[in-house]
C-alpha cells in the first residue's frame, strides 16, 4: 500500500511503488485532469504541483512522493488567478495540455513572479502545445501575476 | 455530455424540438417536438435545437470541436437567428446520426474548415425558424398581429409592452409547423454573431472537468496497449507472450490484425505488459527504406512521367522565349499531427448493439467500421463523439477503432485502446513530403509571364478514396499551386506519385502546407529577379480589388510594409487563399549569424473569412495555425530508417516552444465573401513568409524545411 495525499486528502493505493504518478492518479484516483502525452518526461502535459513544484508525474514514481503534497488542477481553487486569467483570455483551445500549463504557470508565478516576459517563456518552454496558445500563455500570466500580488500584498 | 436524442426527445413534453432532415437536395427543417405532427420523411432525426420550458437552449451537434471552438461558434449562429438569451444556451454533442451529415459531403466528418461554412444557411435557419414559431405561438396567445411583435434575448414583446418568456411559449410553439423559408435576419442586426462571448467549454477545460477520449471510463472497462509492426509491411511471425501474461493486472493477449493487444486491468499495466512481449516480426515489405532512398525516390520523380494538373497557355515556349527564366527546386519533409492526446478509442460490443466512443473527426467512417465488423445494422451501432485533445486531421482515420472494436467482441467487455506516443510517431498518416521544380519567366518589364511547375508527393486520396484519383492526379496534392491567387497566362502544372510504402493523411491544410511554401517563396524569388518590391509584385499579378488583393492590401497597411524595419531585421510576406479564406502574413525576423538561429520577432495577419462569426475564435485559429506552421518550418522532420519510422518521441521531435513564440496581431477584414473556413488558412503563409524575411535580411534563400541553421550560419557568415 502507498499513501498518498493529493489535493489534501490522504489515499491508500495497491500499487507497486515503481508506478508513475502519473497512472494512479488517473487510474487509480480518477483524477483523468492530469493528462497523458508522452510518458518520458518530453511534453509537460502530466504537470502536477508536488509540494509547490512543478514535476512530470509520468516519470515521477508513486514511491517518492509518499508524504508530499500533490496538487492537481481540481485542488487548485476554481477561482485561482492563473484560472480566472485563462478564461479570460481564452488561453485553452483543444484543452489538453491546459492543466499542466496552467500547473506549471502556477509554479513560476510563485517562485518568481517578476521574471520579464522573455524568461517567463523560457520558464514555460518545457510544456508542449500543439494547438498554438502560446501568444496567450505570457499575458495571461501578466494578468494572473498581478492579481497574485494584489491578493499577497 | 451527451446523451442518446432519440429517446430523450420522445420523452419529454412541453419542449421545442427542430430537426433537420438531409433529403437529396434539400435540407429540410422539421418540428419532433412531442405531440407534434409525424415528420413526413423516413428518418428519425435528431434534434438540432431544443428549447426546454424553463426557457435554456440545447444546441446539439454532431460536428467534432478539436478546439477551434466549432461548438460555441455553431451555438452562436442559430441563438442569434433565434434570439435567444446567450446565457442560457448550452451545446451538447449527439451521436453520429444521419440528420447531421455534412450537407455537402453526405457523411458526418470534420475535416476541410466546413463546420460552419457548409452549415451557415442551414444553422441561421434552424434559429429563424424557432424564433418565427415563438413569434407565431405568443400572437395567437395575445390575438395580434404576429409582425407587430419583436423578440429579443429570450422574450416575445407585445407591442404594448408585455412580454412572454420563450420557456412560457415551447409548448404551444411545438404544436405549430415549421415554416419552410423563414426570414433570415439583416447582417446588421446581429447581436451574437459577431460579439466576443466566452467559449462554451472554456470553464470545464480550465476546471480540468473535460473528460477526453483518453480519460474515457466505462464500468467494466480494461485498457489495451497494442504492439504495431515495426516496418512497414512487417507481421508478427512467432509471439512469446508468457512474460507479458506475468504482469500484475495484465488479462489477456491477443493479435489484432498485424498488431498484438495486451489488455489488463489498468493503463500502466498494460503498458508493462507490452514492453514484456517477445515478438519476432518479419522484415516488412521495404527493409531498405531510408532517408536517402525516400529522397532519392522524391528525386527521380522529378523528371519521367507526370498527371498534368492545369495547362494554360503554353509554358515552355514561354519560358523560351522569356526575357529572365528562374528556376529552383525546393524540398519538404514527412511531418507528423502530434496531436498531444494521442489515438484511442472505447468499444463495447454486445449482442445486438456496439457502442464506440472515440475523439474522432470521422463519425460516418467509425459507424461504418462498426458496421463492417459486428454485422449489426447502423442504427445499431451508436458513435459518441468525445472532447478531443487536438486532432488536425489525424482523427479521420479509424484504424483504432477497428482495433477496439475487435477486442471488445473478443474480450465480451468493454475495451479502450490507447496508442502511446511513440505509436503515435511510428503509425501516423504524415503529411506527404514533396519536391517540386518550378521555371518562371519574366519579360523585359519584369512581369511574370510563365510558370511551370512540377511537383511530387504521395497521394492521400489513393489510399482513402482512389476514385478521387484520376489519370494520376489527386487534387488535394497540388492545392495551393492549382488556384494561386495569381494570374499568369502561360501556366503548365505537373504532378507525381513516388513509389514509397509510407502512409500519408489530411494534416491541417493539406496541400496547401506545403505548395504554398514553395509558390511563396518562388514567387518572391521572381519579384526579387524582377527588381520590384515583393508586396507590389504581388498585388501587379492578382486581379484587382480581389479577395486576396485586399486582404494582401490590408496586411501591407497594417504592417507598416514600406515603413523603416529596425536594424538587423527583414521582413517577408506571403499570401494563400484556400478553404473558402483568403489569408495574408508579415514576419519580422533575425538571424543570428554565430548559431543559424532564426528569431521570428513577430507576425502581422490579415484574414477574410467572409462574416467573421466568432472573432475571438478566428484570432486563436490564426495564432494557432502560426505557431504549428512555425513550428513545422524550424523544426520538424520525421525521419525513416531500416524499413519503418525512425523517429520515436518528441526527444527527436521538437514543437516549437514557447520562446519561439512570437506576438502574432490579427486583423480581420472587412468581408463581402462568402463564410470561409478558420481551422487551416492560418497555417500555410508562415513558413514562406519567414523564408522571405530571411531572404531579406540575410540574401540566403532558404529552400528547404525545416530550415537548416548550418546553411544559415555558413552563408550568414
Ligand atoms: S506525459 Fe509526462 S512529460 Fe509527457
Ligand atoms: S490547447 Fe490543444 S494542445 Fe494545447
Amino acid at each position: 500500500m502507498i499513501s498518498l495525499k493529493v489535493n489534501g486528502t490522504v489515499h491508500e493505493v495497491d500499487a507497486d511503488p515503481g508506478t508513475p504518478l502519473l497512472w494512479v492518479l488517473r487510474d487509480n484516483l480518477g483524477l483523468t485532469s492530469v493528462k497523458y502525452g508522452c510518458g518520458e518526461g518530453m511534453c509537460g502535459v502530466c504537470t502536477v504541483l508536488v509540494d509547490g513544484r512543478a514535476e512530470r508525474s509520468c516519470v515521477t514514481t508513486v514511491e517518492s512522493v509518499q508524504g508530499s503534497e500533490i496538487l492537481t488542477i481540481e485542488g487548485l481553487p476554481a477561482d485561482h488567478p492563473v484560472k480566472a486569467a485563462w478564461t479570460e483570455l481564452q488561453v485553452p483551445q483543444c484543452g489538453y495540455c491546459q492543466t499542466g500549463m496552467m500547473l506549471q504557470a502556477v509554479d513560476v508565478l510563485t517562485a518568481r513572479p517578476d521574471l520579464p516576459d522573455g524568461e517567463m517563456a523560457a520558464a514555460m518552454d518545457s510544456v508542449a502545445c500543439r494547438c498554438g496558445s502560446h501568444p496567450r500563455v505570457i499575458p495571461a500570466m501578466r494578468q494572473a501575476a498581478g492579481k497574485m500580488k494584489e491578493e499577497k500584498p | 455530455m451527451s446523451e442518446d436524442m432519440s429517446r430523450r426527445c420522445f420523452l419529454k413534453s412541453g419542449l421545442l424540438v427542430l430537426a433537420v432532415a438531409i433529403t437529396p437536395g434539400a435540407l429540410v427543417l422539421m418540428n419532433v417536438s412531442p405531440g407534434a405532427a409525424a415528420p413526413a420523411t423516413p428518418f428519425r432525426p435528431h434534434a438540432f435545437v431544443e428549447l426546454d420550458a424553463d426557457g435554456s437552449v440545447t444546441v446539439w451537434v454532431g460536428q467534432t470541436d478539436l478546439g477551434q471552438g466549432t461548438h460555441t461558434g455553431m451555438a452562436m449562429i442559430i441563438a442569434d437567428e433565434m434570439d435567444a438569451d446567450w446565457n442560457r444556451v448550452r451545446v451538447r454533442t449527439a451521436l453520429a446520426a444521419e440528420p447531421f451529415k455534412d450537407p455537402e459531403w453526405g457523411m458526418q466528418a470534420t475535416g476541410g474548415s466546413t463546420s460552419i461554412r457548409h452549415r451557415w444557411d442551414m444553422l441561421r435557419k434552424a434559429g429563424a425558424a424557432a424564433r418565427l414559431m415563438l413569434v407565431q405561438a405568443a400572437a395567437r396567445q395575445w390575438g395580434v398581429d404576429p409582425a407587430a411583435c419583436t423578440t429579443a434575448a429570450g422574450q416575445v414583446r407585445h407591442p404594448d409592452g408585455r412580454s412572454l418568456g420563450y420557456g412560457e411559449l415551447a409548448a404551444r410553439a411545438a404544436a405549430l409547423r415549421v415554416p419552410a423559408d423563414p426570414l433570415l435576419k439583416n447582417p446588421a442586426d446581429y447581436a451574437v454573431i459577431g460579439t466576443l462571448r466566452r467559449r462554451l467549454d472554456m470553464e470545464d477545460k480550465v476546471q480540468g472537468r473535460t473528460a477526453f477520449g483518453f480519460d474515457f471510463r466505462v464500468p467494466g472497462m480494461c485498457t489495451a496497449v497494442l504492439a504495431h509492426p515495426p516496418r512497414f509491411g512487417a507481421r508478427p511471425l512467432s509471439v512469446d507472450a508468457d512474460a507479458a501474461r506475468q504482469v500484475r493486472g495484465v488479462l489477456d493477449v491477443i493479435p489484432v490484425g498485424d498488431a498484438v493487444a495486451v489488455c489488463a486491468e489498468s493503463t500502466w499495466s498494460a503498458l508493462q505488459g507490452r514492453d514484456a512481449l517477445k515478438i519476432n516480426w518479419s522484415e516488412g515489405s521495404h527493409p531498405n527504406l531510408n532517408d536517402e532512398a525516400v529522397n532519392a525516390e522524391l528525386l527521380a520523380k522529378l523528371d519521367g512521367p507526370a498527371a498534368v494538373a492545369e495547362d494554360a497557355g503554353n509554358a515552355a515556349e514561354a519560358l523560351f522565349a522569356a526575357a529572365t527564366v528562374v528556376e529552383s527546386v525546393y524540398a519538404v519533409p514527412y511531418v507528423a499531427h502530434a496531436q498531444l492526446e494521442p489515438t484511442n478509442c472505447t468499444a463495447h460490443v454486445e449482442k445486438d448493439r456496439c457502442r464506440i466512443w472515440a475523439p474522432t473527426q470521422g463519425q460516418t467512417a467509425a459507424q461504418d467500421e462498426g458496421v463492417r465488423l459486428c454485422g449489426l445494422p447502423p442504427e445499431k451501432v451508436e458513435v459518441m463523439t468525445t472532447p478531443c485533445g487536438g486532432g488536425f486531421g489525424r482523427r479521420g482515420e479509424i484504424e483504432v477503432v477497428t482495433e477496439a472494436v475487435t477486442l471488445s467482441k473478443a474480450l465480451r467487455r468493454p475495451v479502450k485502446v490507447v496508442w502511446t506516443r511513440g505509436d503515435e510517431f511510428a503509425h501516423d498518416v504524415f503529411r506527404p513530403a514533396s519536391i517540386c521544380r518550378i521555371r518562371g519567366g519574366l519579360d523585359g518589364d519584369g512581369s511574370l509571364v510563365a510558370w511551370s511547375h512540377r511537383l511530387v508527393a504521395s497521394s492521400i486520396m489513393s489510399r482513402l478514396w482512389p476514385s478521387a484519383v484520376q489519370n494520376g492526379l489527386d487534387p488535394t496534392s497540388v492545392e495551393g499551386v492549382e488556384g494561386m491567387p495569381y494570374s499568369v497566362p502561360n501556366r503548365r502544372i505537373e504532378y507525381a506519385i513516388p513509389d514509397l510504402p509510407i502512409p500519408v493523411g489530411w494534416l491541417r491544410s493539406v496541400g496547401n502546407s506545403y505548395n504554398c511554401f514553395t509558390v511563396e517563396s518562388f514567387v518572391d524569388e521572381l519579384a526579387h529577379a524582377a527588381g520590384k518590391d515583393p508586396v507590389e509584385f504581388r498585388l501587379g499579378l492578382m486581379e484587382k480589388d480581389s479577395r486576396s488583393h485586399r486582404t494582401l492590401s490590408l496586411l501591407a497597411e497594417k504592417a507598416g510594409w514600406g515603413g523603416p524595419v529596425p536594424a538587423g531585421r527583414g521582413r517577408g510576406v506571403a499570401v494563400t487563399q484556400c478553404f473558402g479564406s483568403s489569408v495574408a502574413q508579415m514576419a519580422e525576423v533575425s538571424v543570428d549569424g554565430r548559431t543559424g538561429v532564426i528569431t521570428v520577432h513577430r507576425v502581422v495577419c490579415a484574414v477574410d473569412c467572409g462574416p467573421a462569426v466568432y472573432p475571438d475564435a478566428i484570432v486563436a485559429q490564426m495564432e494557432g495555425g502560426v505557431v504549428m506552421g512555425l513550428s513545422i518550418a524550424l523544426h520538424e522532420r520525421v525521419k525513416f530508417a531500416k524499413g519503418g519510422v525512425a523517429t520515436s518521441g518528441f526527444s527527436q521531435y521538437r514543437l516549437l516552444g514557447m520562446k519561439e513564440a512570437p506576438a502574432v496581431e490579427v486583423f480581420i477584414a472587412e468581408s463581402r465573401h462568402p463564410v470561409g473556413g478558420i481551422g487551416e488558412p492560418g497555417l500555410p503563409p508562415i513558413a514562406p513568409a519567414v523564408a522571405n524575411a530571411v531572404f531579406a535580411v540575410t540574401g540566403v534563400r532558404l529552400r528547404e524545411l525545416p530550415f537548416s541553421r548550418d546553411a544559415l550560419k555558413t552563408a550568414v557568415a
